[in-house]
């Protein structure tokens, strides 16, 4: 998933860059206010560990071998924001003496591999092992599929990435100056590849050392539960943002999504013909933003602002709907302990 | 012994690692053109470099600036050979593999008919050109900076671009301790070939991979415990101060002169 220099244009490469710095100036934050002084050495050894750990050959069924990238299991051991300093380190070093990856590309790189990769990784593994202590089973489980997650998340940011490319960067005659194919090409192919080959191989590693971690070195294992959960809230929200960001690409696609047809659309997909009821309810429930589209604002901010305020609504009808089920929960919970304790 | 494959690639990989490493040392210490220049004149122009590279649309611009580049190594006392198997070994094969649908794939004029089926078309074969020009390039305007300066001329120039102390120290030491972690890990993959006589599956194989690589991680754990306190008791208090004195000499401005004109040169051709 390396995506060397040439492949994205340098507008894009720009934009990567703008959408990586934030991560990393929080992760900078967060590390050094846990670490304090010991954020060098920590930070330095583990991305020595997570560059040794790509180049470890993992051997896969078919008698080939393949590469792990191990951010999730960095973000297990040491924490989200640890791992995306130490993936980016590590990323670094490939890219600048290697050759692995490009430069300009390196933000795209570190934020598909050292920032998303991590991050859903790591939310993915919490949300299963939430409170069980450090050998329970629920943290491998929860190590495999945040994993397998994790990268396959990574691959289809890298396939948009790529896809968007031709679409957006073309000579007047129509040829792709950069990375040549378009989304409906390159996110199938990338994402079939970690589906079935590298994301496999990444869950078998992250689960292969943290069952033995559980065996041998258990206080690896960070089982701090209360800490945590503030933590978990923010990764949500930022998954969220993530997700709102990537909207525009609704753009590129042609037609409308299946089962959304507006009234009008019903007739030109071969319909033919409206069917009267829809005809009546057309027009009962106006949209205050049709189409997702503030007037008179470029199509792409208006589609991330609508994004944006229909993720704040939905999020607000979420956490009320959550506190009210809490009380509940709670009030049952206090009714049974205070029946329990009358017995 | 198909089934410990994976051991001797990755012995191999472990291996590559540290002599390409030896050797860039060793180039980037030889008295060329390049290796004289200041690393952060360097730094700076090549990452101009790689930019105008990517912003060229012309085929015999991106085709001729690889031959500058070429010239560029032969004076800096890089054999050629050496230089073109570095570069073109993985990436633009690789890239090469990627390009060749693009030929077919890209809607536009046709081209050439194959068959009198199959068509490549002029768009085609124009983006898969670009494809593998521009990732060349790049790739080797990188190669090219990285072989001529020493790592720690790397780190300083990054330092002096602005880049946050606590990330360039961390740049530092890793790349430090990578090669302890790595020669480690190739002593065990190196064990663990020697003993076996038979093959193991598949599945046996991938867990002692899991387990060779928990045991590097806590290895770098108690490490990370060691050298903190090392440094702890050296009187580190957080901070890194390094000893650095670079003075632009007169080849510098002449080499600012020279990248101007070809940034300029590169960023006027884009405009076309």
């Amino acid at each position: 998933m390396h995506i060397p220099d040439g492949y994205l244009s340098p507008a894009t490469c720009g934009v990567m860059y703008a959408a990586a710095v934030p991560f990393w100036a929080v992760a900078v934050k967060r590390v050094r206010k846990a670490l304090t002084a010991r954020t060098v050495p920590v930070l330095a050894l583990f991305s020595a560990f997570s560059f040794t750990l790509m180049m470890f050959n993992v051997p896969i069924p078919g008698g080939t071998t393949a590469h792990a990238v191990g951010a999730t299991l960095l973000a297990i051991v040491l924490g989200p924001w640890e791992a995306v300093l130490g993936v980016s380190t590590a990323l670094g070093i490939q890219a600048l003496f290697f050759g692995d990856g490009g430069l300009l590309t390196f933000g795209a790189n570190c934020f598909n591999m050292a920032i998303v990769m991590p991050l859903v990784g790591y939310f993915i593994y919490k949300v299963i092992s939430s409170d069980s202590d450090a050998l329970s089973p629920r943290r491998t489980v929860g190590a495999v599929i945040g994993s397998y997650l994790g990268i396959v998340t990574a691959a289809a940011c890298a396939g948009i990435e790529l896809g968007l490319q031709p679409a957006l960067f073309h000579s007047a005659n129509g040829t792709p100056l950069y990375a040549p194919y378009t989304i409906g090409v390159a996110l199938p192919a990338i994402l079939v590849a970690h589906l079935l080959v590298a994301g496999p191989v990444e869950a078998v590693v992250t689960g292969g050392v943290v069952v033995y971690l559980q065996r041998t070195h258990s206080s690896l294992i960070k089982a701090d539960v209360a800490k945590k959960k503030e933590g978990k809230l923010w990764l949500a929200w930022g998954a969220l943002g993530l997700v709102a960001l990537a909207t525009p690409i609704g753009l590129l696609a042609s037609g409308t999504a299946w089962g959304e047809w507006g009234v009008n659309e019903l007739k030109t997909i071969g319909l033919g013909y409206i069917p009267q009821g829809l005809q009546k309810l057309a027009g009962w429930w106006p949209a205050p933003m049709p189409d997702y589209g503030l007037p008179r604002m470029a199509a792409v901010i208006g589609y991330i602002l609508s994004a944006f305020i229909g993720i704040i609504f939905i999020g607000t009808l979420t956490w009320l709907l959550g506190r009210w089920l809490s009380r509940k929960n709670t009030a049952k919970q206090e009714a049974s302990v205070k029946e329990e304790s009358s017995d | 012994m198909k089934g410990e494959d994976f051991l001797t690639k990755s012995i191999s990989g472990f291996s590559r690692v540290l002599e390409s490493v030896v050797t860039t040392e060793d180039i980037s210490r030889a008295p060329g053109l390049l290796q004289s220049l200041d690393p952060r004149v360097k730094l700076i122009s090549f990452l101009l470099f790689i930019v105008g590279v990517s912003l060229v649309h012309s085929l015999p611009v991106l085709g001729g600036i690889f031959i500058l580049i070429i010239l560029l190594s032969l004076t800096s006392k890089i054999s050629p050979g050496f230089f073109l198997k570095r570069v073109l070994i993985f990436v633009p094969v690789f890239t090469l593999v990627i390009a060749v649908p693009a030929l077919f794939l890209t809607h536009g004029q046709p081209l050439v008919h194959i068959f009198g089926k199959i068509v490549i078309t002029q768009q085609g074969a124009l983006s898969a050109g670009f494809l593998l020009l521009r990732v060349t390039d790049s790739l080797s305007l990188g190669v090219l900076l990285v072989l001529t300066t020493p790592w720690a001329n790397v780190l300083a120039a990054l330092r002096w671009v602005r880049m946050p102390a606590l990330i360039v120290d961390i740049l530092g030491m890793t790349y430090r301790y990578m090669f302890l972690l790595l020669h480690s890990a190739n002593s065990m993959f190196l064990a663990r070939r020697s003993r076996v006589i038979g093959s193991f599956s598949g599945s046996e194989n991938r867990r002692w991979l899991g387990r060779a690589l928990a045991v590097t991680m806590v290895k770098s754990q108690k490490l990370s415990e060691d050298v903190y306190l090392a440094m702890l008791s050296r009187g580190y208090q957080g901070e890194v101060h390094v000893l650095q004195d670079f003075s632009l000499k007169r080849r510098d401005f002449l080499w600012i002169g020279f990248s101007l004109v070809v940034v300029i040169f590169l960023f006027w051709v884009s405009r076309l």
